[in-house]
């Protein structure tokens, strides 16, 4: 039996993991991918949980995250697209049309 | 194989639900109208808008729950969705101009605006963090559309992007707080956690239970835009159609503060002395950052962005406090904070031109000669939002401040108070310009419609009521404790 | 034998997720998080919610990262050029030790084992002969109906904004 605490600390892991890419990486897509697996991690935090406890909401709410992550995808995507129609190239640094 | 039939209150979500048929039907006659026709999306938005709002009010007093405790319809949520409404009709009303000026006149914008407000309804009266979240995403993804809507201008794809890049990041904040604190406590229904919570210490002495609301306060922090999670809100605003930065700056910030004065008054009463340290040093800070980068801002939409973070750390304060003068304040403050702001940015873009290349502060120069009225209109405004009476930011400062002074907080309100006066400066500026340089544009593209002169109206009866005469306001605030 | 089981997915979604944030190639990255996704989707197998995990792979796998890599094709990514300034990355690199040594440090604390709140009842066993499927129909469509409904919505909103930013002619 696999105590609770292995999984957290996985999903722990992953978060993290998740976090430093969105602060260190430029390309935009690269950096949606580092919050997909933020998302992912906190997921697993919730079906972890939700098996320790014996109760059905945290399965519930990965099933919204997951809605919610979808959405998010074909919006933030269309933004780059509508953006690259504008400038050829989605890296960070060209995000700098406003003065700091 | 039993039927269960859950248990539905519609009454508990009838502005939510108005609005929404509202929006789908415009998306339908959307496809009716030419580009020329669509400010009829408008006109059948501001019908939406005053329907919803008749309900709203004819609600207030009669608490209702529905939906299995997902949601509760109480004065705290009614007084919300009145500030909601209200912001997404002033927007509706002074987006007409900008959209067509700037050739973006996208019939999607009305819809849009609403199933924002949607979004920002529900977060107020969620009382299960799922509702909560639910509602924020949808706030969320329509403003992502809306920060992005002048889609061949560049800073508005900037601004879009970046807005949803913060705000996903954000997202997995919350998210994670919400799944550490469903981890300690077992259930996802605010009632319920605090129930739990207060039966037994062990739950509040897991560390999981602490980090959670950590974590949530920063995924809501990133939300109101407090310092040092304030990051890109002002690209964000400077880059976004004027007409929805003005939205972005009141609507989902106080949905925001709705939401987490819900989620720790309510849920996480056990935690108070920790989340009142949490706070005290976010206003502190919030509050400091904003008026120290706005003292020396040119563009005078990044300016309103900074002075922006600013009010919301002065929100903060009464926060802070935890006490009914203070929450009561919060709620004032909101209301009257949407009528200046917006007004505000309705003024900038009366007098912007297409492309706005003229959003410096000294493009204002010699306004106050060749347009004295609106002149005079915009220094009530800024008279408002630097807290100078008899305005109604003077009585919104005042009551959060004393709201602070009487829980103990009496540094933080000495804070508050030198914050306020060093921000009178760049307020200031903007009126010596307007009347004392003089005028380097002749102003004659400046043309008032009949829709931005209703704005006026109504903002600056807003402003002028709420600081003559606040006590109606107030005690509709005090009457509207979530707790 | 179902601990290194666990260890072995485990090592392979932390792998996987260190190459989507290493990879200089954003298509190597694309596929990293794929094999990512496949990783929680056993897990989620192990943890009884057999519907979770089919569920993982078809929205997230399927459909979400097929989005992803249709977009780094459309859009022609190249590698990440430009030069990579050392400070971030080390910079980075402290503030990813020290998030996940706090976080550790709290989890393995032994207040933090003691989850109450009460043992619910749903396990494996209701899991196995009721269906999960069906446990979590019957939680959606009665308790969480609400959430549910405005899921509707916000799809809507995405399906809206998707259309109207990125067409080519209004």
């Amino acid at each position: 039996m696999i105590a609770i605490h292995h999984y957290l600390i996985l999903s722990a892991i992953l978060f993290a993991i998740g976090t430093v890419g969105v602060l260190v990486r430029k390309n935009a897509i690269v950096i949606f991918m580092c919050i997909e697996l933020m998302l992912n991690a906190v997921n697993l935090t919730f079906i972890a949980l939700s098996n320790h406890l014996g109760k059905l909401d945290g399965q519930i709410f990965v099933f919204f995250v997951m809605t919610v992550a979808a959405a998010e995808a074909a919006v933030g995507l269309a933004l780059m697209i509508a953006f690259f129609n504008n400038k050829e190239s989605i890296e960070v640094e060209d995000f700098n049309l406003m003065k700091q | 194989m039993d039927l269960l039939m859950p248990v539905v209150n519609f009454g508990a979500i009838m502005p939510e639900l108005i609005l929404s048929v509202v929006a789908m039907v415009l998306l339908l006659v959307n496809v009716f109208l030419k580009t020329e026709q669509k400010a009829y999306l408008g006109y059948l938005s501001l019908l939406g808008i005053g329907y919803s709002l008749y309900v709203v009010m004819t609600a207030w007093g009669t608490p209702q729950t529905g939906f299995s405790g997902s949601v509760l319809q109480d004065n705290f949520a009614l007084f919300f969705k009145g500030i909601f409404l209200v912001g997404a009709a002033l927007t509706v009303l002074i987006a007409d101009q900008y959209v067509r000026r700037e050739e973006c006149n996208y019939g999607e914008l009305y819809p849009l605006i609403l199933f924002a407000t949607v979004g920002m309804m529900l977060m107020a009266s969620g009382t299960d963090l799922m509702t909560i979240f639910l509602g924020l995403e949808v706030l969320s993804v329509s403003l992502y559309v809306l920060a992005g809507f002048n889609r061949k201008n560049l800073k508005s794809n900037e601004a879009g992007l970046k807005y949803f890049l913060l705000g996903a990041f954000s997202t997995g904040f919350l998210l994670y707080g919400m799944a550490l604190t469903f981890g300690a406590t077992g259930t996802t229904r605010i009632a319920e956690i605090a129930k739990v919570a207060a039966a037994s210490s062990a739950v509040v002495q897991n560390p999981l239970f602490l980090v959670g609301m950590l974590l949530m306060a920063v995924g809501f922090s990133f939300k109101i835009a407090a310092a040092p999670f304030h990051m890109w809100t002002p690209d964000v605003y400077e880059g976004a159609p004027t007409p929805i930065t003005a939205f972005m700056s009141a609507g989902p910030k106080a949905a925001g503060f709705a939401a987490f004065i819900r989620v720790l008054m309510v849920a996480l009463p056990t935690l108070k002395a920790d989340w009142t340290d949490l706070l005290w040093i976010l206003a502190v800070l919030t509050m400091t950052i904003g008026n120290l980068i706005a003292l020396n801002q040119d563009n005078i939409k990044r300016m309103l962005a900074y002075s922006s973070i600013a009010h919301a750390g002065y929100a903060l304060v009464g926060f802070t406090a935890g006490n009914s003068i203070g929450t009561a304040g919060i709620l004032f403050y909101m209301l009257t904070y949407t009528f200046m702001n917006i007004g505000a940015f309705a003024i900038i873009i009366l007098v912007g031109k297409k492309g706005e290349p003229n959003n410096n502060v000294s493009d204002y120069a010699g306004f106050g000669f060749k347009h004295p009225v609106l002149a005079l209109v915009m220094t009530i405004f800024l008279f408002s939002l630097a807290g100078i009476p008899p305005m109604a930011g003077f009585m919104g400062k005042f009551y959060l401040f004393s709201g602070a002074v009487k829980a103990g907080y009496v540094w933080l309100a000495i804070i508050g108070v030198l914050n306020s006066a060093a921000s009178v400066y760049y307020y200031l500026r903007v009126m010596v310009f307007m009347y004392m340089k003089d005028p380097t544009e002749q102003f004659d593209w400046v043309k008032m419609t009949v829709p931005v002169f209703i704005t006026l109206i109504i903002c600056v009866v807003g402003v002028l009521g709420a600081g003559i005469w606040p006590a109606y306001l107030l005690g509709l605030a005090q009457n509207a404790m979530p707790f | 034998m179902d601990s290194i089981f666990f260890y072995i997915v485990a090592a392979t979604a932390v792998i996987s997720g260190i190459l989507v944030v290493g990879c200089k190639n954003p298509i190597n990255s694309a596929l990293s998080l794929i094999m990512t996704f496949f990783s929680l989707a056993t897990l989620y197998v192990m943890l009884d919610a057999p519907f979770m995990a089919a569920i993982q792979v078809i929205v997230y796998a399927g459909a979400i990262m097929v989005l992803i890599v249709f977009v780094i094709m459309l859009l022609n990514i190249r590698i990440e050029s430009g030069k990579r300034y050392m400070h971030t990355r080390v910079m980075g690199a402290i503030l990813g030790a020290v998030v996940l040594i706090e976080t550790l440090y709290v989890i393995m604390r032994p207040a933090s084992q003691n989850l109450t709140g009460g043992k619910g009842p749903v396990d494996a066993a209701m899991v196995l002969n009721v269906g999960h499927t069906e446990l979590i129909g019957r939680a959606l469509f009665t308790d969480y109906l609400l959430p549910f409904e405005i899921t509707s919505i916000l799809l809507l909103v995405a399906i809206v904004g998707a259309v109207l930013l990125a067409k080519r002619k209004v």
